[in-house]
Protein backbone atom coordinates (compact mmCIF):
# COMPACT_ATOMS: atom_id res chain seq x y z
CA UNK A 1 0.00 0.00 0.00
CA UNK A 2 3.00 2.41 1.18
CA UNK A 3 3.76 1.77 -2.99
CA UNK A 4 0.36 1.83 -4.18
CA UNK A 5 -1.24 4.77 -2.53
CA UNK A 6 2.70 6.62 -3.03
CA UNK A 7 3.14 10.09 -2.37
CA UNK A 8 2.79 11.19 -5.68
CA UNK A 9 -0.21 9.31 -6.34
CA UNK A 10 -2.35 10.76 -3.45
CA UNK A 11 -0.56 14.22 -4.16
CA UNK A 12 -2.19 14.25 -8.35
CA UNK A 13 -5.56 12.77 -6.99
CA UNK A 14 -5.55 15.78 -4.36
CA UNK A 15 -4.37 18.74 -6.61
CA UNK A 16 -4.37 17.51 -10.19
CA UNK A 17 -2.60 19.55 -12.25
CA UNK A 18 -4.00 19.25 -15.78
CA UNK A 19 -8.07 19.37 -14.71
CA UNK A 20 -10.02 21.41 -17.25
CA UNK A 21 -11.27 21.83 -20.31
CA UNK A 22 -10.96 22.94 -23.94
CA UNK A 23 -12.76 25.18 -26.19
CA UNK A 24 -11.99 25.16 -28.34
CA UNK A 25 -10.19 21.59 -29.29
CA UNK A 26 -8.64 19.75 -32.14
CA UNK A 27 -9.16 16.49 -30.30
CA UNK A 28 -11.80 15.22 -27.40
CA UNK A 29 -12.70 11.80 -26.71
CA UNK A 30 -14.79 10.70 -23.11
CA UNK A 31 -14.86 6.64 -22.35
CA UNK A 32 -16.02 5.48 -18.69
CA UNK A 33 -15.23 2.04 -17.32
CA UNK A 34 -18.52 0.55 -16.13
CA UNK A 35 -17.18 -2.01 -13.74
CA UNK A 36 -16.15 1.09 -11.07
CA UNK A 37 -17.99 4.16 -12.86
CA UNK A 38 -14.55 5.75 -13.22
CA UNK A 39 -15.27 8.66 -16.31
CA UNK A 40 -12.34 10.50 -17.98
CA UNK A 41 -12.56 13.14 -21.09
CA UNK A 42 -9.19 14.45 -22.64
CA UNK A 43 -9.19 17.31 -24.59
CA UNK A 44 -6.22 18.05 -26.86
CA UNK A 45 -5.34 20.98 -28.98
CA UNK A 46 -2.12 20.62 -31.57
CA UNK A 47 -0.36 22.60 -33.79
CA UNK A 48 0.51 21.93 -37.69
CA UNK A 49 3.10 19.12 -36.78
CA UNK A 50 0.42 17.71 -35.13
CA UNK A 51 2.23 18.46 -32.20
CA UNK A 52 0.25 18.63 -28.67
CA UNK A 53 0.29 21.90 -27.50
CA UNK A 54 -2.33 22.00 -24.79
CA UNK A 55 -4.17 19.29 -23.33
CA UNK A 56 -6.44 19.09 -20.17
CA UNK A 57 -8.48 15.71 -18.50
CA UNK A 58 -12.01 15.96 -16.73
CA UNK A 59 -13.98 12.88 -15.10
CA UNK A 60 -13.50 11.16 -11.79
CA UNK A 61 -12.74 7.86 -10.11
CA UNK A 62 -10.43 5.98 -7.56
CA UNK A 63 -6.72 8.03 -7.04
CA UNK A 64 -5.14 5.23 -9.23
CA UNK A 65 -7.37 6.56 -12.25
CA UNK A 66 -7.17 10.19 -11.74
CA UNK A 67 -3.09 10.25 -11.07
CA UNK A 68 -2.98 8.12 -14.01
CA UNK A 69 -4.92 10.92 -16.22
CA UNK A 70 -3.05 13.63 -14.65
CA UNK A 71 0.12 12.08 -14.75
CA UNK A 72 -0.33 11.23 -18.51
CA UNK A 73 -2.30 14.17 -19.88
CA UNK A 74 0.97 15.96 -18.92
CA UNK A 75 3.55 13.96 -20.50
CA UNK A 76 1.93 14.42 -23.98
CA UNK A 77 2.35 18.05 -23.93
CA UNK A 78 4.86 18.32 -26.82
CA UNK A 79 4.16 15.08 -28.32
CA UNK A 80 3.05 14.72 -31.58
CA UNK A 81 0.30 12.17 -32.48
CA UNK A 82 2.65 9.17 -33.80
CA UNK A 83 4.53 9.43 -30.26
CA UNK A 84 1.15 9.21 -28.25
CA UNK A 85 0.42 6.23 -30.66
CA UNK A 86 2.85 4.50 -29.59
CA UNK A 87 2.44 4.69 -25.53
CA UNK A 88 2.29 1.66 -23.69
CA UNK A 89 1.03 0.27 -20.70
CA UNK A 90 4.23 0.29 -19.48
CA UNK A 91 4.66 4.18 -19.81
CA UNK A 92 1.65 4.92 -17.92
CA UNK A 93 3.15 2.24 -14.92
CA UNK A 94 6.65 4.19 -14.98
CA UNK A 95 4.75 7.23 -14.82
CA UNK A 96 3.15 6.12 -11.89
CA UNK A 97 6.51 4.37 -10.36
CA UNK A 98 4.78 1.22 -9.25
CA UNK A 99 3.41 -2.29 -9.89
CA UNK A 100 -0.53 -3.48 -10.59
CA UNK A 101 -2.72 -6.68 -10.13
CA UNK A 102 -5.09 -6.88 -13.23
CA UNK A 103 -7.63 -5.36 -11.48
CA UNK A 104 -6.31 -1.90 -11.07
CA UNK A 105 -4.48 -1.87 -13.97
CA UNK A 106 -7.59 -1.29 -15.47
CA UNK A 107 -8.04 1.64 -13.07
CA UNK A 108 -4.42 2.84 -14.34
CA UNK A 109 -5.21 2.63 -18.42
CA UNK A 110 -8.31 4.03 -18.93
CA UNK A 111 -7.08 7.48 -19.64
CA UNK A 112 -4.62 5.75 -21.96
CA UNK A 113 -7.51 3.83 -23.52
CA UNK A 114 -9.49 7.69 -23.67
CA UNK A 115 -6.21 8.83 -25.18
CA UNK A 116 -5.78 6.68 -27.96
CA UNK A 117 -8.79 6.48 -28.91
CA UNK A 118 -9.62 9.99 -29.40
CA UNK A 119 -6.34 10.32 -31.64
CA UNK A 120 -7.23 7.30 -33.57
CA UNK A 121 -10.62 7.82 -34.04
CA UNK A 122 -10.61 11.96 -35.26
CA UNK A 123 -7.63 10.52 -37.59
CA UNK A 124 -9.44 8.22 -39.30
CA UNK A 125 -12.35 10.02 -39.57
CA UNK A 126 -10.02 13.12 -40.97
CA UNK A 127 -8.56 10.51 -43.39
CA UNK A 128 -12.05 9.43 -44.78
CA UNK A 129 -13.02 13.45 -45.07
CA UNK A 130 -9.53 14.01 -47.61
CA UNK B 1 -23.91 -5.20 21.76
CA UNK B 2 -20.73 -5.47 23.87
CA UNK B 3 -17.33 -6.23 21.45
CA UNK B 4 -16.81 -10.18 22.07
CA UNK B 5 -15.59 -13.18 20.24
CA UNK B 6 -19.43 -14.52 20.03
CA UNK B 7 -23.09 -12.61 19.69
CA UNK B 8 -25.73 -14.18 21.79
CA UNK B 9 -27.18 -16.48 19.46
CA UNK B 10 -23.82 -18.67 17.59
CA UNK B 11 -20.86 -20.00 19.06
CA UNK B 12 -18.83 -18.31 16.40
CA UNK B 13 -15.46 -19.35 17.72
CA UNK B 14 -16.79 -23.52 17.31
CA UNK B 15 -17.98 -22.18 13.87
CA UNK B 16 -14.80 -20.55 12.68
CA UNK B 17 -13.17 -24.24 13.74
CA UNK B 18 -14.93 -25.44 10.51
CA UNK B 19 -13.94 -23.17 7.67
CA UNK B 20 -10.77 -23.57 6.93
CA UNK B 21 -10.00 -20.59 5.05
CA UNK B 22 -10.72 -18.18 8.00
CA UNK B 23 -7.58 -19.46 10.07
CA UNK B 24 -5.49 -18.01 6.53
CA UNK B 25 -3.87 -14.81 6.22
CA UNK B 26 -3.82 -12.37 3.66
CA UNK B 27 -0.46 -11.90 4.04
CA UNK B 28 2.60 -12.73 6.45
CA UNK B 29 0.84 -11.36 9.92
CA UNK B 30 -2.20 -10.14 8.63
CA UNK B 31 -5.56 -12.42 9.49
CA UNK B 32 -8.22 -12.50 6.55
CA UNK B 33 -10.92 -10.62 7.81
CA UNK B 34 -13.73 -11.85 5.36
CA UNK B 35 -16.65 -9.44 5.16
CA UNK B 36 -17.58 -9.88 1.01
CA UNK B 37 -20.24 -12.92 2.09
CA UNK B 38 -22.91 -11.20 -0.10
CA UNK B 39 -20.81 -11.91 -3.29
CA UNK B 40 -19.56 -15.33 -2.25
CA UNK B 41 -19.43 -16.96 1.58
CA UNK B 42 -16.84 -19.61 2.26
CA UNK B 43 -17.46 -23.38 2.84
CA UNK B 44 -17.17 -25.15 5.83
CA UNK B 45 -15.05 -28.70 5.93
CA UNK B 46 -18.42 -30.59 5.83
CA UNK B 47 -18.95 -29.30 2.52
CA UNK B 48 -15.62 -29.98 1.02
CA UNK B 49 -15.26 -33.09 2.70
CA UNK B 50 -18.83 -34.17 1.50
CA UNK B 51 -18.06 -33.29 -2.69
CA UNK B 52 -14.69 -34.47 -2.04
CA UNK B 53 -16.18 -38.27 -0.68
CA UNK B 54 -17.89 -38.12 -3.69
CA UNK B 55 -15.20 -37.97 -6.32
CA UNK B 56 -13.09 -40.42 -4.43
CA UNK B 57 -15.36 -42.74 -3.35
CA UNK B 58 -18.72 -42.82 -5.47
CA UNK B 59 -18.01 -40.37 -8.42
CA UNK B 60 -20.65 -41.77 -12.05
CA UNK B 61 -23.28 -40.26 -13.46
CA UNK B 62 -27.10 -39.95 -11.95
CA UNK B 63 -29.74 -41.50 -13.69
CA UNK B 64 -28.14 -43.53 -16.00
CA UNK B 65 -26.42 -46.71 -14.46
CA UNK B 66 -27.76 -49.58 -12.97
CA UNK B 67 -24.08 -49.89 -11.31
CA UNK B 68 -23.61 -49.36 -7.75
CA UNK B 69 -21.78 -46.36 -7.84
CA UNK B 70 -24.40 -44.64 -9.96
CA UNK B 71 -27.33 -45.66 -7.60
CA UNK B 72 -25.06 -44.12 -4.50
CA UNK B 73 -24.41 -41.15 -6.64
CA UNK B 74 -28.60 -40.61 -7.59
CA UNK B 75 -29.41 -41.25 -4.07
CA UNK B 76 -26.82 -38.58 -2.78
CA UNK B 77 -28.02 -36.00 -6.03
CA UNK B 78 -31.57 -36.62 -4.95
CA UNK B 79 -31.60 -36.50 -1.07
CA UNK B 80 -29.85 -32.93 -1.31
CA UNK B 81 -33.02 -32.11 -3.91
CA UNK B 82 -34.95 -33.02 -1.02
CA UNK B 83 -33.09 -31.66 1.67
CA UNK B 84 -33.24 -28.19 -0.08
CA UNK B 85 -36.90 -28.34 -0.79
CA UNK B 86 -37.29 -28.84 2.93
CA UNK B 87 -35.02 -25.94 3.88
CA UNK B 88 -37.23 -23.78 1.78
CA UNK B 89 -40.92 -25.14 2.68
CA UNK B 90 -41.68 -26.60 -0.69
CA UNK B 91 -44.47 -28.68 -1.30
CA UNK B 92 -42.28 -31.46 -2.74
CA UNK B 93 -39.19 -32.47 -4.49
CA UNK B 94 -40.84 -32.12 -7.82
CA UNK B 95 -40.55 -28.29 -7.13
CA UNK B 96 -36.53 -28.17 -6.83
CA UNK B 97 -34.79 -27.92 -10.43
CA UNK B 98 -31.21 -27.40 -10.57
CA UNK B 99 -29.67 -24.91 -11.92
CA UNK B 100 -25.90 -23.69 -11.76
CA UNK B 101 -27.00 -20.48 -10.02
CA UNK B 102 -29.91 -17.95 -9.08
CA UNK B 103 -29.11 -15.97 -11.86
CA UNK B 104 -29.29 -19.25 -14.36
CA UNK B 105 -33.06 -19.74 -12.22
CA UNK B 106 -34.21 -16.59 -13.19
CA UNK B 107 -33.15 -16.80 -16.88
CA UNK B 108 -35.31 -20.26 -17.16
CA UNK B 109 -38.31 -18.41 -15.72
CA UNK B 110 -37.77 -15.88 -18.68
CA UNK B 111 -36.90 -17.89 -21.64
CA UNK B 112 -39.77 -20.87 -20.84
CA UNK B 113 -42.43 -19.02 -19.08
CA UNK B 114 -41.77 -15.67 -20.23
CA UNK B 115 -41.58 -16.79 -24.27
CA UNK B 116 -44.57 -18.88 -24.03
CA UNK B 117 -46.96 -17.05 -21.70
CA UNK B 118 -46.09 -13.53 -22.86
CA UNK B 119 -47.48 -11.73 -25.60
CA UNK B 120 -46.30 -8.29 -26.68
CA UNK B 121 -47.47 -5.56 -25.11
CA UNK B 122 -48.02 -7.37 -21.26
CA UNK B 123 -46.16 -6.23 -18.61
CA UNK B 124 -43.25 -7.33 -15.43
CA UNK B 125 -43.22 -5.54 -12.79
CA UNK B 126 -39.42 -5.17 -11.43
CA UNK B 127 -37.88 -2.61 -8.84
CA UNK B 128 -35.28 -0.20 -8.72
CA UNK B 129 -33.43 -2.43 -6.29
CA UNK B 130 -32.42 -5.70 -8.33
CA UNK B 131 -29.59 -7.07 -9.41
CA UNK B 132 -28.59 -7.12 -13.16
CA UNK B 133 -29.76 -11.04 -13.33
CA UNK B 134 -33.17 -9.75 -12.36
CA UNK B 135 -33.27 -7.11 -15.12
CA UNK B 136 -31.49 -8.63 -17.37
CA UNK B 137 -33.34 -11.32 -19.08
CA UNK B 138 -36.48 -9.25 -19.12
CA UNK B 139 -34.78 -6.35 -20.62
CA UNK B 140 -33.99 -9.06 -23.10
CA UNK B 141 -37.36 -10.28 -23.53
CA UNK B 142 -38.69 -7.29 -23.86
CA UNK B 143 -36.74 -6.74 -27.17
CA UNK B 144 -37.40 -10.08 -28.44
CA UNK B 145 -41.10 -9.91 -27.32
CA UNK B 146 -42.16 -6.06 -27.10
CA UNK B 147 -43.32 -7.14 -23.28
CA UNK B 148 -43.15 -3.83 -21.12
CA UNK B 149 -41.47 -3.36 -17.89
CA UNK B 150 -42.29 -0.92 -15.02
CA UNK B 151 -40.09 -0.64 -11.91
CA UNK B 152 -41.64 0.16 -8.32
CA UNK B 153 -39.30 3.40 -6.92
CA UNK B 154 -37.14 2.76 -4.00
CA UNK B 155 -37.46 5.65 -1.53
CA UNK B 156 -35.01 7.49 0.33
CA UNK B 157 -34.26 5.16 2.90
CA UNK B 158 -33.95 2.43 0.91
CA UNK B 159 -37.14 0.47 1.13
CA UNK B 160 -39.25 0.51 -1.55
CA UNK B 161 -42.38 2.80 -2.33
CA UNK B 162 -45.31 0.70 -1.39
CA UNK B 163 -47.74 3.05 -2.81
CA UNK B 164 -46.28 3.29 -6.31
CA UNK B 165 -46.08 -0.50 -6.34
CA UNK B 166 -50.04 -0.85 -5.53
CA UNK B 167 -50.33 2.07 -8.63
CA UNK B 168 -48.03 0.16 -10.77
CA UNK B 169 -50.30 -3.69 -10.06
CA UNK B 170 -53.50 -1.33 -11.81
CA UNK B 171 -51.61 -1.16 -15.11
CA UNK B 172 -51.96 -5.50 -14.72
CA UNK B 173 -48.75 -7.47 -15.08
CA UNK B 174 -48.23 -10.80 -15.61
CA UNK B 175 -45.31 -11.36 -13.32
CA UNK B 176 -44.49 -8.94 -10.57
CA UNK B 177 -40.31 -10.25 -9.81
CA UNK B 178 -38.41 -8.56 -7.24
CA UNK B 179 -35.62 -9.71 -4.37
CA UNK B 180 -36.35 -10.81 -1.11
CA UNK B 181 -33.19 -8.80 0.00
CA UNK B 182 -31.28 -5.86 -1.69
CA UNK B 183 -27.78 -7.13 -2.42
CA UNK B 184 -26.70 -3.23 -1.90
CA UNK B 185 -28.85 -1.97 0.30
CA UNK B 186 -29.54 -4.68 2.59
CA UNK B 187 -33.28 -3.78 2.26
CA UNK B 188 -35.61 -6.65 3.27
CA UNK B 189 -38.96 -6.51 1.31
CA UNK B 190 -42.46 -7.33 2.42
CA UNK B 191 -42.39 -10.63 0.31
CA UNK B 192 -45.32 -11.88 1.87
CA UNK B 193 -47.61 -8.89 1.52
CA UNK B 194 -46.25 -7.87 -2.01
CA UNK B 195 -47.00 -11.44 -3.02
CA UNK B 196 -50.35 -11.10 -1.65
CA UNK B 197 -50.82 -7.83 -3.66
CA UNK B 198 -49.51 -9.32 -6.64
CA UNK B 199 -51.92 -12.17 -6.86
CA UNK B 200 -54.88 -10.00 -6.03
CA UNK B 201 -53.44 -8.10 -9.00
CA UNK B 202 -53.66 -11.41 -11.48
CA UNK B 203 -49.99 -11.40 -11.85
CA UNK B 204 -47.72 -14.46 -11.17
CA UNK B 205 -44.72 -13.74 -8.49
CA UNK B 206 -41.01 -14.68 -8.78
CA UNK B 207 -38.26 -13.85 -6.20
CA UNK B 208 -35.25 -13.31 -6.28
CA UNK B 209 -33.51 -14.87 -3.10
CA UNK B 210 -30.22 -15.09 -3.63
CA UNK B 211 -29.28 -12.89 -0.83
CA UNK B 212 -32.54 -13.77 1.89
CA UNK B 213 -32.23 -17.67 1.94
CA UNK B 214 -28.06 -17.79 3.17
CA UNK B 215 -29.38 -15.81 5.99
CA UNK B 216 -33.14 -15.81 7.71
CA UNK B 217 -36.12 -18.49 7.59
CA UNK B 218 -37.90 -18.73 4.40
CA UNK B 219 -40.94 -20.36 3.74
CA UNK B 220 -41.95 -20.58 0.22
CA UNK B 221 -45.11 -21.92 0.74
CA UNK B 222 -46.05 -19.44 3.33
CA UNK B 223 -44.81 -16.46 0.81
CA UNK B 224 -46.89 -17.98 -1.97
CA UNK B 225 -44.14 -17.49 -4.21
CA UNK B 226 -44.95 -19.25 -7.86
CA UNK B 227 -40.76 -18.67 -8.40
CA UNK B 228 -38.35 -18.72 -6.07
CA UNK B 229 -34.75 -18.50 -7.29
CA UNK B 230 -31.43 -18.74 -5.28
CA UNK B 231 -27.79 -19.87 -5.38
CA UNK B 232 -26.07 -22.41 -3.76
CA UNK B 233 -22.63 -20.77 -3.45
CA UNK B 234 -23.91 -17.65 -0.81
CA UNK B 235 -25.09 -20.22 1.63
CA UNK B 236 -21.77 -22.24 2.52
CA UNK B 237 -21.96 -24.44 -0.68
CA UNK B 238 -19.98 -24.68 -3.65
CA UNK B 239 -20.40 -22.26 -7.24
CA UNK B 240 -22.30 -24.11 -9.86
CA UNK B 241 -25.39 -25.14 -8.48
CA UNK B 242 -28.91 -23.30 -7.50
CA UNK B 243 -32.10 -23.70 -7.57
CA UNK B 244 -35.38 -22.97 -9.15
CA UNK B 245 -38.16 -23.39 -6.92
CA UNK B 246 -41.62 -23.27 -8.54
CA UNK B 247 -45.35 -24.75 -8.37
CA UNK B 248 -45.43 -27.72 -9.70
CA UNK B 249 -48.18 -27.11 -11.80
CA UNK B 250 -46.07 -23.88 -13.52
CA UNK B 251 -43.72 -25.87 -14.36
CA UNK B 252 -45.64 -28.91 -15.58
CA UNK B 253 -46.77 -26.20 -18.20
CA UNK B 254 -43.50 -24.89 -18.83
CA UNK B 255 -41.77 -25.92 -21.87
CA UNK B 256 -38.38 -27.25 -21.62
CA UNK B 257 -35.54 -24.53 -20.82
CA UNK B 258 -32.69 -26.30 -22.50
CA UNK B 259 -32.56 -29.93 -25.26
CA UNK B 260 -30.21 -33.03 -24.43
CA UNK B 261 -30.08 -36.14 -22.15
CA UNK B 262 -31.89 -36.38 -18.74
CA UNK B 263 -34.87 -34.28 -19.92
CA UNK B 264 -36.39 -36.41 -21.68
CA UNK B 265 -38.72 -39.60 -21.30
CA UNK B 266 -38.00 -40.26 -25.46
CA UNK B 267 -36.73 -39.15 -28.48
CA UNK B 268 -37.29 -40.21 -31.95
CA UNK B 269 -36.17 -38.88 -34.82
CA UNK B 270 -39.16 -36.86 -35.76
CA UNK B 271 -39.39 -35.61 -32.19
CA UNK B 272 -39.03 -35.73 -28.39
CA UNK B 273 -41.16 -36.41 -24.88
CA UNK B 274 -40.31 -34.28 -22.07
CA UNK B 275 -39.27 -36.14 -18.93
CA UNK B 276 -41.12 -35.55 -16.13
CA UNK B 277 -40.12 -32.57 -13.70
CA UNK B 278 -37.92 -31.59 -12.35
CA UNK B 279 -36.03 -33.63 -14.72
CA UNK B 280 -37.38 -31.92 -17.78
CA UNK B 281 -35.56 -29.18 -17.00
CA UNK B 282 -32.20 -30.38 -16.23
CA UNK B 283 -30.72 -31.00 -19.23
CA UNK B 284 -27.04 -33.24 -19.59
CA UNK B 285 -25.27 -34.20 -16.80
CA UNK B 286 -26.16 -31.83 -13.93
CA UNK B 287 -23.08 -30.98 -11.05
CA UNK B 288 -23.80 -33.59 -9.33
CA UNK B 289 -20.85 -32.74 -6.68
CA UNK B 290 -21.93 -29.61 -6.12
CA UNK B 291 -25.68 -30.64 -5.53
CA UNK B 292 -24.12 -32.89 -2.79
CA UNK B 293 -22.18 -30.27 -1.31
CA UNK B 294 -25.09 -28.20 -1.44
CA UNK B 295 -27.08 -30.77 0.23
CA UNK B 296 -24.29 -30.56 3.14
CA UNK B 297 -24.73 -27.03 3.27
CA UNK B 298 -28.28 -26.91 4.35
CA UNK B 299 -27.32 -29.52 7.01
CA UNK B 300 -25.01 -27.14 8.44
CA UNK B 301 -27.35 -24.49 8.39
CA UNK B 302 -30.04 -26.71 10.02
CA UNK B 303 -27.93 -27.27 12.70
CA UNK B 304 -27.12 -23.91 13.35
CA UNK B 305 -30.88 -22.96 13.40
CA UNK B 306 -32.05 -20.14 10.74
CA UNK B 307 -33.25 -18.23 13.35
CA UNK B 308 -30.13 -17.95 15.08
CA UNK B 309 -28.46 -17.13 11.84
CA UNK B 310 -30.25 -14.30 11.19
CA UNK B 311 -30.37 -13.30 14.69
CA UNK B 312 -26.60 -13.01 14.86
CA UNK B 313 -26.96 -11.15 11.81
CA UNK B 314 -29.02 -8.24 13.11
CA UNK B 315 -26.69 -8.17 16.17
CA UNK B 316 -23.52 -7.80 14.22
CA UNK B 317 -24.83 -5.53 11.39
CA UNK B 318 -26.63 -3.49 14.09
CA UNK B 319 -23.10 -3.34 15.91
CA UNK B 320 -21.17 -2.49 12.47
CA UNK B 321 -23.82 0.68 11.17
CA UNK B 322 -23.18 1.78 14.85
CA UNK B 323 -19.85 1.86 14.39
CA UNK B 324 -19.75 3.37 10.84
CA UNK B 325 -21.96 5.91 11.49
CA UNK B 326 -19.19 7.07 14.42
CA UNK B 327 -16.68 6.99 10.98
CA UNK B 328 -16.40 11.38 9.67
CA UNK B 329 -17.22 11.52 6.28
CA UNK B 330 -18.46 8.02 6.03
CA UNK B 331 -22.19 7.96 4.70
CA UNK B 332 -24.40 4.67 5.12
CA UNK B 333 -26.91 3.91 2.62
CA UNK B 334 -30.15 1.68 2.95
CA UNK B 335 -33.41 1.28 5.93
CA UNK B 336 -32.29 1.11 9.75
CA UNK B 337 -31.11 -1.81 10.90
CA UNK B 338 -34.36 -3.42 12.07
CA UNK B 339 -35.16 -3.93 8.36
CA UNK B 340 -32.17 -4.83 6.54
CA UNK B 341 -29.71 -7.95 6.34
CA UNK B 342 -26.26 -8.36 7.43
CA UNK B 343 -24.92 -5.77 4.60
CA UNK B 344 -23.39 -2.17 4.73
CA UNK B 345 -22.92 -0.08 1.55
CA UNK B 346 -21.24 3.01 2.05
CA UNK B 347 -18.93 5.94 0.78
CA UNK B 348 -16.08 7.66 2.54
CA UNK B 349 -16.38 11.36 1.68
CA UNK B 350 -11.97 11.54 1.18
CA UNK B 351 -11.41 8.31 -1.13
CA UNK B 352 -13.17 6.11 -3.95
CA UNK B 353 -14.79 3.13 -2.86
CA UNK B 354 -12.13 0.90 -5.24
CA UNK B 355 -9.21 2.97 -3.03
CA UNK B 356 -10.90 1.92 0.14
CA UNK B 357 -11.38 -1.89 -0.92
CA UNK B 358 -7.43 -1.76 -1.48
CA UNK B 359 -6.48 -0.08 1.77
CA UNK B 360 -8.49 -2.36 3.75
CA UNK B 361 -6.95 -5.50 2.00
CA UNK B 362 -4.19 -4.07 3.14
CA UNK B 363 -5.47 -4.47 6.92
CA UNK B 364 -6.81 -8.15 5.75
CA UNK B 365 -10.58 -6.89 5.14
CA UNK B 366 -12.51 -8.28 2.32
CA UNK B 367 -14.97 -5.63 0.80
CA UNK B 368 -16.47 -5.35 -2.65
CA UNK B 369 -16.26 -2.34 -4.00
CA UNK B 370 -17.94 -1.30 -7.20
CA UNK B 371 -21.76 -1.43 -8.07
CA UNK B 372 -22.54 -5.14 -7.17
CA UNK B 373 -24.44 -6.07 -10.24
CA UNK B 374 -26.57 -3.41 -9.37
CA UNK B 375 -26.06 0.02 -11.37
CA UNK B 376 -29.87 1.25 -11.55
CA UNK B 377 -29.73 1.40 -7.37
CA UNK B 378 -26.62 3.21 -7.37
CA UNK B 379 -27.77 5.61 -10.51
CA UNK B 380 -30.77 6.29 -8.17
CA UNK B 381 -29.05 7.39 -5.05
CA UNK B 382 -26.23 9.42 -7.08
CA UNK B 383 -23.80 7.15 -6.95
CA UNK B 384 -21.00 5.40 -9.44
CA UNK B 385 -19.92 2.76 -6.82
CA UNK B 386 -20.16 2.11 -2.99
CA UNK B 387 -17.49 -0.21 -0.67
CA UNK B 388 -19.96 -2.99 0.97
CA UNK B 389 -19.26 -4.82 3.73
CA UNK B 390 -21.60 -7.90 3.96
CA UNK B 391 -21.98 -10.70 7.07
CA UNK B 392 -22.44 -14.10 8.03
CA UNK B 393 -22.36 -16.82 10.45
CA UNK B 394 -18.25 -17.16 11.17
CA UNK B 395 -18.26 -12.94 11.81
CA UNK B 396 -17.28 -11.21 15.05
CA UNK B 397 -17.33 -7.95 16.32
CA UNK B 398 -13.57 -8.21 16.17
CA UNK B 399 -13.84 -8.14 12.70
CA UNK B 400 -16.14 -5.17 12.52
CA UNK B 401 -13.04 -3.28 14.40
CA UNK B 402 -10.70 -4.36 12.06
CA UNK B 403 -12.67 -2.93 9.42
CA UNK B 404 -12.92 0.45 11.22
CA UNK B 405 -9.59 0.44 11.91
CA UNK B 406 -8.88 -0.14 8.66
CA UNK B 407 -11.23 3.16 7.46
CA UNK B 408 -9.88 5.10 9.74
CA UNK B 409 -5.97 4.03 7.76
CA UNK B 410 -7.69 5.39 4.52
CA UNK B 411 -8.62 8.51 6.02
CA UNK B 412 -4.71 9.30 7.00
CA UNK B 413 -3.85 7.75 3.69
CA UNK B 414 -5.90 10.59 2.26
CA UNK B 415 -6.19 13.48 4.69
Amino acid sequence: MDDLYREVIIDRYKNPRMRGELNPHDYSYHDDNPLCGDEIQIDLRVDDENRVTEATFTGHGCAISMASADLLVESIVGKDLDQIKALSKEDILELLGIELGPVRLKCALLSLKVLKAGVYGLETLEEELH
Amino acid sequence: MESGPTTNTLDVLRIRGDFPILRRETRPGVPLVYLDNAATSQKPIQVIEAMDTYYRSYNSNVHRGIHTLSEEATRAYEEARRKIGEFIGAGSWQEIVFTRNATEAINLVAYSWGRSKLQSGERVLLTELEHHANIVPWQILADERGIELDFVPVLDDGTLDMQAFKQLLEREPKLVSFAHMSNVLGTINPVREMTELAHAAGALVLIDAAQSVPHMPVNVTDIDADFFAFSGHKMLGPTGIGVLYAKKALLQEMPPFMGGGDMIRRVELTGFVANEIPYKFEAGTPAIAEAIGFGFAVDYLNALGMDNVHAHEQELVAYAMDRLEEVPGLTLYGPTAEGRGGVTSFTLKEAHPHDVAQILDEYGVAVRAGHHCAMPIHERFGLPATTRASYYIYNTAEEVDQLILALYKVKEIFS
